[in-house]
């Protein structure tokens, strides 16, 4: 049908992506790190699976999550899964993680035209044994913070990290007196997962989260809301 | 130069599939309706097909799409077969690669903006157990214990998630699907009342043929003594 401007209108065109929700975040300490990421699997206002994976362990000391379009999201840590490991082959020792932090902001930036509809977050500790935490656009931009948050419930528990690791605007605190312990984080990311759960529609049911330091990957799993 | 040949939008669709594992195995469950539009065009299709002597699978939307998909993964058994005779392969694919492949086929295709549009729930047996799972035509994959696709999302999936129960009986697990097909016949305007049961245990695979499930319309109003 054509306009009184004159453009010829198409009926409304499929679109190549679709948003599966869900959230992510990590945290980095001095010596480890503690990444998480939701089960949840939706579309539109169903749940489509209360279980469906969207973290990859790519070696002992480095571990990615990932928000945004499920197929995106296997596709992408399938490729990341099989570089990682002809890495390992090629050179005898596991990718470090800066390795593979580099690694995904090409991986991403060689579909500039064509994006993976993933929000990644890759967490682990580096070669000094320090805790690092890497955040991401679509597109590969790569950036290496203390505390990252992706997804759709991202604007609830981004928030939450700014005040309770970079102690912003706090008075009662002071940072030279404050020292991220491991619970003290592995309580701050449940308790925020757990809060985005409460409010966020997309984020539910189990949630996926590791512990890295330089003994390696502790994994671990807990419940949700259902609803 | 030929022109663009894209799928824009589905014609010939059938509605849902739905399936639920049990004690000894699965049953999925269909009508065999084939819609143009809201016309109820092609009563008498299959949309549960065999694939190998241990899986089937099913298929929502295009179905032209969904016998293009049969005629791809039954090509896929026989090239697998000759490399089983010739001693290159172990034995006959198994479901959770059918499904991995099938994912991969419709992923690769979303890429190309040409989809496949379906929703395909692949089920079978292997290695003493059942492995279900589904895509779809933007390339999601995932395995579940109760599968629902089409507008079963909405009407099925919760009586199934309610109903269900590792290591259900059969009879259970029959009469949930037997409750739910009810329920879409009722409420889905694009269903007939002529299902279809596949079952898969460890001896095979079994696809009744047709069968009606009985139905109430009287309307309590009309009825002496009701309202």
């Amino acid at each position: 049908m054509e306009t009184y401007l004159g453009e010829k209108q198409q009926a409304s065109q499929w679109s190549p992506y679709i948003n599966n929700g869900g959230s992510c975040l990590a945290v980095a300490g001095d010596d480890f790190a503690v990444i998480a990421s939701d089960t949840r699997m939706s579309l539109g206002y169903s749940i489509k699976t209360r279980y469906s994976t969207k973290s990859l362990k790519i070696t002992e000391k480095c571990s990615i999550v990932s928000s945004g379009m499920q197929a995106d999201i296997f596709t992408l840590h399938k490729v990341l899964k099989s570089r990682a490991q002809i890495y390992e082959q090629k050179h005898g020792k596991p990718m470090s993680t800066d390795a593979v932090a580099k690694l995904v902001s090409r991986l991403l930036y060689y579909r500039r035209f064509f994006p993976y509809y993933t929000f990644n977050i890759v967490a682990g500790v580096d070669e000094e044994g320090i805790g690092c935490v890497f955040s991401y656009d679509a597109i590969g931009t790569l950036e290496r913070v203390k505390y990252s948050a992706s997804g759709s419930g991202s604007s609830l528990i981004e928030p939450v990290l700014d005040n309770q690791v970079a102690l912003k605007n706090r008075n009662d605190i002071k940072k030279e007196d404050f020292k991220l312990t491991k619970e003290y984080a592995i309580d701050l990311v449940k308790d925020a997962i757990t809060s985005a759960g409460e409010r966020d529609i997309y984020t539910g049911d189990f949630v996926e989260i590791s512990v890295i330091d330089l003994n390696g990957t502790h994994q671990d799993k807990f419940e949700l809301r259902f609803d | 130069m030929q022109p663009k040949k894209k799928t824009l939008r589905p014609i010939v669709t059938g509605s849902s599939v739905l399936g639920i594992k049990y004690k000894d195995g699965v049953i999925l469950a269909s009508d065999t309706l084939g819609s143009y539009g809201s016309l109820a065009r092609f009563r008498d299709i299959r949309r549960i097909v065999p694939i190998t002597k241990h899986t089937v699978i099913g298929g929502t939307g295009e179905f032209s799409d969904f016998q293009e998909i049969t005629k791809i993964l039954r090509q896929k058994i026989i090239e697998n077969q000759e490399l089983v005779e010739s001693g290159k392969e172990e034995d006959e694919l198994l479901p959770s690669e059918i499904h991995s492949y099938l994912s991969r086929v419709l992923y690769g295709r979303r890429n190309k903006f040409n989809p496949l549009w379906n929703d395909v729930v692949v089920a079978g047996f292997e290695k003493g157990k059942v492995h279900m799972g589904t895509v779809d035509l933007w390339g999601s994959y995932f395995e579940d214990d109760i599968i629902a696709t089409g507008y079963g999302t909405y009407f099925a999936l919760p009586l199934m998630r309610k109903a269900y129960k590792k290591d259900m009986e059969r009879d259970k697990a029959l009469e949930v699907l037997r409750d739910c097909l009810t329920v879409l016949f009722y409420r889905d305007c694009r269903t007939i009342n002529r299902y279809v049961f596949a079952e898969i245990t460890k001896e095979g695979v079994n696809i009744t043929e047709p069968v009606e499930i009985e139905t109430k319309w009287e309307i309590a109003d009309w009825q002496e003594g009701k309202l």
